[in-house]
């Protein structure tokens, strides 16, 4: 039997949560013998070449292109899961959510105390880049997402135990100190 | 009349003071049933229903509810835990608890509440209200963005004529729990603590200290909320 295809992708995220991946320490070696690795930041692939069997998805949706990034992800995993809070609830970039993006794009580009340099008043809308959503949007509220680990990151032992159950369809452990908020 | 009631929890026999209420009763009986607007000393309110039990039967708040002879009491069960974890979960989609920015992480309740019923997310919609931060007193910050319009501060923390030096400001949804204008300069350092401490979750912080306890060290970091009640039902089988 061929093993179990994983993809990863980072959306407004900052990182953390594959950081934490890389905290199962020594278990890396066990891991690449349990799963293969797709689409991810980890081995640089940066387009789907097969459908995937788990997508682990950090960050939530800020921008237009975080959007389809997720959409994709939709489209070629079976099993979706939400990493971090950033993930499951917008995390520290969704405390924007409250303010109109106007608001944001002018303090961060216009009367910000650290604008230098932008005479014109230029702010950025280049058809190149993509566009910033009204406000920051949890992952499950653009897609389906199957699960949740939540953590700020979270912790690594719980991005293990998730990933060796859903591998070998075991039920998951949720030991009381693995499932943090931050 | 007896002084004493006998009653049952989840089929459990209990005995209490006569016209204690059912979380105080239950408490003294090593069972924990959670709690959230509900403070020790402090009149209860019964506003925030995660102490919902049923009495014979019908949905109650235990912390309004005074014990009675013969009472059958269920607690643990399925679906109540179900409905006190939807109330956890409307709780954090109501307001903006950014619980990694928060300086409360670890020692929270509404958070404790939320690791001891496994909330992984809230299956309702995130509001992303707008809320302020209020740092204009000299002693403490008020952050809007977590309140979670317990009371416990209003009722708690008087001055020495027994003013609530909190108060209600605004009503229905943009109902603001505020530092009464008036009262505020008799918030002593001791108060402004004090405030803190009760305050189930980060909305009020004392100014100029902060993260001063080690993530490992928090209050809930190693042991669920709730536990050191039921350790005594463990040891007294």
């Amino acid at each position: 039997m061929s093993k179990p295809i994983v993809a990863t992708t980072s959306l407004a995220g900052c990182f953390g949560c594959h950081m934490s991946v890389l905290d199962i320490d020594e278990r890396i070696l066990e891991l690449i013998e349990l799963v293969e690795f797709n689409k991810s930041p980890i081995n640089d692939i940066k387009k789907f070449t097969k459908k995937c069997d788990i997508g682990l998805i950090e960050g939530g949706c800020c921008n237009s292109e975080n959007v389809h990034v997720l959409r994709d992800f939709r489209e070629h995993c079976k099993i979706l899961v939400s990493v971090g809070e950033c993930a499951i609830m917008g995390g520290l970039p969704a405390m924007r959510n409250g303010i109109p993006i106007r608001e944001c794009l002018e303090e961060a580009y216009l009367n910000g105390p650290t604008v230098v340099g932008n005479e014109e008043g230029i702010i950025p809308n280049d058809p190149e880049l993509p566009m910033l959503l009204d406000k920051v949007y949890p992952c499950h509220e653009i897609v389906k997402i199957d699960y949740f680990l939540p953590g700020c990151p979270p912790r690594a032992d719980l991005i293990w135990e998730a990933l060796v159950a859903l591998v070998t369809g075991d039920e998951m452990k949720l030991p009381y100190e693995v499932l943090k908020f931050d | 009349m007896s002084q004493f009631v006998k009653f049952t929890i989840d089929t459990i026999e209990c005995m209490a003071t006569r016209g204690q209420y059912l979380v105080d009763a239950a408490r003294e009986n090593g069972i924990f049933i959670p709690t959230l607007c509900n403070y020790p000393g402090v009149k209860p309110k019964g506003s925030c229903r995660i102490c919902t039990v049923k009495v014979n039967g019908k949905l109650m708040t235990a912390c309004t509810t005074p014990v009675a002879e013969g009472m059958n009491v269920e607690n643990e069960s399925a679906e109540i835990n179900d409905l006190r974890k939807s109330i956890i979960e409307l709780l954090f989609v109501e307001g903006n608890h950014f619980c990694p920015a928060c300086e409360k992480s670890g020692s929270c309740e509404l958070q404790a509440l939320a690791y001891r019923f496994k909330m992984l997310v809230p299956r309702f919609p995130f509001q992303f209200p707008y809320r302020s931060v209020d740092a204009s007193h000299p002693k403490i910050i008020k952050d809007h963005n977590r309140c979670i319009l317990c009371k416990r501060c209003i009722r708690a923390i008087t001055d020495d004529s027994g003013r609530s030096i909190f108060a209600y400001r605004k009503r229905g949804i943009g109902v603001e729990v505020v530092v009464d204008p008036k009262l505020g300069k008799q918030l002593t350092d001791e108060l402004a603590q004090k405030a803190m401490d009760i305050c189930p979750v980060g909305s009020i912080l004392v100014k100029e200290k902060g993260f001063n306890v080690p993530i490992g060290a928090r209050r809930y970091d190693k042991s669920p909320i709730g536990s050191d009640i039921e350790s005594m039902q463990i040891s007294k089988i």
